[in-house]
């Protein structure tokens, strides 16, 4: 069910330089680290990833040399260090290709998402200018989801809906994990006033098929927002070419630091969107009484913001585009497919929306059939389930051997109910994992159900 | 003995399972039950303590739930524990469990005091386990409290 458009964006017709790991590795320290005596394998970017050199730098030598408050003050640090904050929006713009005006930073995606949530309940509060009320929503509108969504695309749009006496409602997923279209379909109507969606999902690592999401959306006038957090360092994006009107995603999970993040927003929806957090910065005319507000991104950029951080983030994202995006896609969903190709191998494995062997099936699903997925694009993660072996205990086995791997329900509970668990494990690669890092993976995780005494 | 090892002793995995005081019991005479939740991986117990009708004397402790082995193991060796213990000798019983599951390795739960529970203290050198291993007693604690 993959757009078109998305499958010629990911898959060029020159195929892209192989990227070498292992030269690359020597940019992130941390991977030299050792765990109980043995070298780390870390498979757990798809929650946080390892930092290089040149972003720790870049934080660094702005701290060193140019550090002082942004937007204010005549003094040449502070014209440097603005100069700098700004140069840092354009270029995270441009990596999701965007225009500087159109980039929101703020702490991560979940500040993104809530910052959505409240400044469009503002809009309906009856708060902005006039074009405002575009956004505002009325008894009886519906927002609309999907059963895949990690908690930060999901209980904004619970509070938002319970705050406005509107209805969330949610796309369901197939068998298969892909996201039911013809229920999509179905689902949004004429009522449907936000769709809210992810990219890429944090479980399954499938790729959504945005364009059909968004064609959707459009033909009913519904407001469009996506959590690029799983492909923002993973797929070549370029966010106005998919026609989403806004998404967000988190520096610390594409090689920047913690504590920052952007929010993109279509020039229009952004112009029409009321602050949520006011305070200094984002003002014009202040009075005792009333205030007006700087245009976006400034309106949505109340107080100090965090300026080392958004420079370590544009270094995160050259680092990202001098590799090479397409690189990078090839280089983890290969990765992806060594581990798919072992782990299937293994008794008392089931991989979480594996269309291959039919045993990622999920319950209660609406419809049963995961057929005519086989095109279906992917990040290089699979999140899996040991028989008989909880996620957590088999996640301490990993780590006993230094794999470091997340257990849980990773944010998306719903999804783990659907599939009759409460937790799974998942191994997610990014651009400085190994095939022979893979292999170990696979190989320990062989040993799982042995150690706790379970029968195959 | 491996580090992992140690964490993971046989006497816990055999509880795991095969728990003990699985499936809760009537909820007659002073009673009350707890339920308890680690949102960090999905542990979940529901634990009902039953009290004697001298009002001090536990009857009997029950649960039922599902996660991981620690959090399984914890709970069965704590239900054996407690049964026929008074109130104050469980609360004492829970301190200690507690300050030796936070001393990082440094408190070893004494075998004739903690019975099959004593096994649990490798847990304390894991921090992101202690949760786990704690679940059962918190709800122990709570549901007394109220019984």
């Amino acid at each position: 069910m993959t757009s078109a458009t998305e499958t010629s964006r990911l898959a060029p017709a020159a195929p892209p330089e192989a990227l070498d790991a292992a030269r690359l590795r020597a940019d992130f320290p941390i991977l030299d680290e050792r765990v109980h005596g043995r070298p780390l394998i870390y498979l757990d970017s798809a929650a946080t990833s390892q930092k290089p050199r040149q972003v720790l730098q870049a934080e660094y030598d702005f701290l060193t040399h140019a550090n002082a408050a942004v937007h204010r003050g005549a003094h040449t640090l502070a014209a440097e260090a603005t100069d700098l904050f700004e140069d840092a929006r354009a270029t995270v713009a441009g990596f999701v290709g965007a225009e500087a005006d159109q980039l929101v930073w703020t702490s991560g995606a979940t500040m993104g998402l809530n910052l959505l949530a409240y400044a469009i309940g503002n809009a309906t509060a009856g708060r902005g200018g006039a074009d405002s009320a575009s956004l505002a929503l009325h008894p009886g509108d519906e927002i609309v989801t999907t059963a895949i969504e990690h908690h930060a695309n999901l209980i904004p749009w619970q509070e938002l809906a319970a705050r406005t006496g509107t209805t969330l409602r949610h796309i369901p997923a197939r068998a298969d994990g892909t996201l039911d279209l013809d229920a999509a379909a179905a689902l949004i109507g004429p009522r449907t006033r936000i769709v809210a969606f992810t990219h890429v999902s944090n479980v399954l690592g499938i790729v959504n098929p945005v364009a059909e999401i968004v064609a959707l959306a459009a033909e009913v006038g519904a407001v469009t927002v996506m959590d690029a957090c799983q492909s923002a360092p993973h797929l070549p994006l370029d966010l106005p070419a998919l026609g989403v009107d806004f998404a967000v995603f988190s520096g610390h999970k594409m090689l920047g630091p913690y504590g920052v993040g952007g929010l993109y927003g279509r020039a229009e929806r952004l112009e029409a969107l009321p602050p949520f957090l006011t305070g200094g910065s984002m003002i014009t005319t202040v009075t005792l009484d009333t205030a007006e507000y700087l245009p976006p991104p400034q309106r949505f950029e109340a107080g100090t913001q965090p300026v080392g951080p958004a420079i370590g983030l544009a270094a995160a994202v050259r680092y990202l585009d001098e590799v090479g995006l397409e690189a990078i896609h090839a280089h983890e969903t290969a990765l992806a497919a060594r581990m798919h190709a072992g782990l299937v191998e293994i008794p008392g494995i089931r991989l979480l929306g594996d269309p291959s062997t039919g045993s990622g099936t999920a319950t209660g699903s609406g419809t049963a059939t995961g057929s005519g997925t086989g095109a279906v694009e992917r990040v290089g993660l699979w999140s899996f389930d040991v028989d008989g072996v909880h996620a957590h205990d088999a996640g301490q086995f990993l780590d006993d051997r230094g794999i470091a791997v997340r257990v849980g329900h990773h944010c998306a509970a719903p999804l783990h109910r659907q599939y009759g668990i409460t937790a799974s494990v998942r191994a997610s690669a990014a651009l400085y994992n190994t095939a022979d890092e893979v292999d170990e993976f696979v190989d320990a995780v062989r040993g799982i159900r042995a150690y706790f005494g379970v029968e195959s | 003995m491996s580090e992992l090892d140690t964490l993971y002793r046989e006497l816990i995995l055999d509880h795991s399972k095969h728990p003990q005081h699985f499936g809760l019991a009537e909820a007659e005479g002073a009673h009350a039950t707890s339920h308890q939740k680690n949102p960090v991986c999905g542990d979940e117990i529901t634990l009902r303590a039953r009290v004697d009708t001298d009002g001090e004397t536990i009857r009997d402790v029950t649960w039922e739930g599902s996660g991981c082995s620690i959090s399984q193991a914890s709970a069965s060796m704590l239900s054996e524990l407690v049964e026929g213990q008074t109130r104050a000798e469980a609360a004492t019983l829970i301190e200690g469990f507690r300050e030796a599951l936070r001393s990082r390795g440094q408190i070893e739960l004494d075998e004739d005091v903690y019975g099959d529970a004593a096994a649990l203290t490798g847990v304390s050198k894991f921090s992101a386990r202690v949760k786990c291993a704690m679940l059962a007693w918190v709800a122990l604690e709570d549901a007394l409290a109220r019984a």
